[in-house]
């Protein structure tokens, strides 16, 4: 029973820090408070809820005993006038009383979750801070957690969230969701920050536990939205993407933790639950005809997981939608997958006559990937001079261990056949 | 909310790329009248025409100038009083300079 009772606070955490947060802030106005409150309402339920019962709607119990918490200590505190104008604000209450465990009439509204997510992807926000404010007060994520998976120092992080939480108050950043004429913009920007979420936990190299809780503390975040934001299929199309990503995860890396590259991966290693997932959410999205950048990352994502093997992969397709995607999102990272789909649809020349435009251009001048991909290339057209000199340029730009190790393997196979 | 508006130019010649009447921001002071937001506001002579003053022990020490020397200059001010900060970047995003110059939206200290 009480192992019981402890796994339901803890599922109370991961699933509703945000809402308790959120609800408190809508409230009180107070970013602190609200965090405050929340921790302290978490703290009641593992002493109540062994002795009461897990409550019907652990949500709404925590929501309450949270925000009781806040109207006690503005009440404390409303020595001063304009914490009692904040005190008024909140209905009255008995803060002591146990939490009713009904339906709260303010759930009839729009969620505060919403709210919050738009508040913290601010644009007046600097975009680290708007990352580290997502994860700190719609997750249960710990300041400390969070350092740990942007390789940051503590009090950077702790800086980084009080920096904003002042700005947000002294600045009058609203907390609400945008009006109609801003909602576009904005919400192309809150689901910016959610893959750049995903991706920090993502990225080769960054394997270790926090950022995995960050990935799927970015996929909890993009189901959210997408449930919240029904008539964005963007934000379909975002967890799609995700939930497609995520389901390669596994076989992404060796025993050794080198890369592997899609065509080499085991595919038995991939997650099939979260392949069907992400396909029916992207089938879903795509039914309302408002294609967007995720909803076609999706699809080709779709496109991979679809294939049996590396052979049986319908790259013309793939090549199709990477036409389409540079046309919705021009850029040279996407112009470079363009050039691998239309070399594995039509052949190595067409491919690198592409690669070699971009590398002529120089915009991507640095990105290791331009060379490796030149360099597989070459190695295809049996030109292993010059591959072997692109695998050397690729492998002095790659910033991870994991990248140089897969790198150099290439290089000796080209220079000692 | 009241927020100091600060009109800027990038460089200090003024404003290099406008044709004249492109920085006419008497409809936008009109406008933000009639709205009720806008409080004050004026155009500033230029950094030349600057004196900064400083007290050290007792004694007043006047240099010419602005307080910081960067290429950016100050054109003018305008005191807004709006909703929050959305409004306040809306009713910057309006005004003439914003396409030439920048627009600096600074809140004001509360309490």
């Amino acid at each position: 029973m009480r192992d019981a009772v402890k796994e339901a606070v803890a599922t109370a955490w991961s699933q509703e820090w945000g809402r308790v947060v959120a609800a408190v802030i809508r409230q009180t106005g107070d970013w602190d408070l609200a965090e405050e409150c929340a921790q302290d309402a978490f703290e009641r339920a593992l002493e109540r809820w062994p002795r009461d019962g897990v409550p019907r709607r652990p949500g709404a119990w925590l929501t309450t005993t949270a925000r009781n918490r806040a109207l006690d200590r503005l009440r404390r505190a409303a020595n001063e006038s304009v914490k009692l104008r904040e005190a008024a604000r909140l209905a009255p209450g008995q803060p002591d009383a146990a939490p009713p465990d009904e339906v709260l009439p303010d759930e009839v509204l729009p969620d505060d979750r919403l709210r919050l997510i738009f508040t913290c992807c601010h644009p007046a926000l600097p975009l680290p801070a708007q990352v580290a404010l997502t994860l700190r007060t719609l997750t249960g994520l710990s300041t400390a957690e969070i350092a740990r998976a942007f390789l940051v120092a503590e009090g950077t992080m702790a800086q980084r969230l009080t920096r904003a939480k002042n700005k947000i108050g002294n600045a009058g950043i609203p907390f609400r969701v945008p009006p109609p004429e801003l909602l576009p913009e904005r919400t192309t920007a809150v689901l910016a920050v959610l893959y750049l979420l995903f991706n920090a936990g993502y990225a080769p190299g960054a394997a270790g536990p926090d950022q995995r809780r960050v990935t799927a503390e970015a996929i909890r975040l993009a189901r959210l939205l997408a449930e919240l934001l029904p008539g964005e299929p963007e934000a379909a199309g975002l967890l799609a993407l995700m939930l497609l990503h995520d389901a390669r995860y596994a076989a992404r890396t060796d025993a050794a933790g080198d890369l592997v590259p899609l065509e080499a991966q085991d595919r038995s290693r991939w997650d099939r639950r979260g392949i069907a997932e992400g396909t029916a959410v992207l089938e879903a999205a795509l039914t309302a005809r408002r294609p967007g950048p995720y909803q076609v990352q999706a699809a080709i994502a779709a496109c991979h997981t679809q294939a049996a093997d590396a052979a049986d992969t319908d790259w013309p397709q793939i090549a199709l939608l990477y036409g389409e995607l540079a046309r919705m999102a021009p850029g040279p990272v996407v112009e470079l997958n363009r050039a691998v789909a239309v070399a594995m649809a039509e052949g190595p020349r067409a491919g690198l006559a592409l690669a070699d435009a971009l590398a002529e251009a120089g915009e991507l001048s640095g990105y290791h990937l331009l060379p490796a991909t030149r360099a597989d290339l070459l190695r295809r057209l049996d030109r292993p001079g010059e591959a072997e000199s692109a695998y050397r340029e690729a492998l002095s730009l790659a910033p991870t261990e994991a990248e140089r190790r897969y790198l150099a393997r290439r290089l000796a196979e080209v220079s000692h056949p | 909310m009241k927020y100091l508006l600060l009109i800027c130019s990038e460089t200090a010649d003024g404003f290099p790329d406008a044709a004249p009447g492109d920085l006419d921001a008497e409809p936008w002071v009109e406008e933000m009248t009639r709205r009720g937001v806008r409080l004050d506001g004026n155009r500033t002579r230029p950094a030349e025409d600057a004196t900064t003053v400083r007290v050290r022990n007792g004694a007043q020490l006047l240099t010419d100038g602005p307080y910081a020397e960067t290429k950016e200059q100050m054109a003018g001010f305008d005191i807004i009083d709006c909703a929050d900060l959305d409004e306040a970047v809306e009713i910057a995003a309006k005004h003439p300079v914003a396409k030439f110059g920048m627009v600096e939206v600074r809140p004001f200290w509360t309490e």
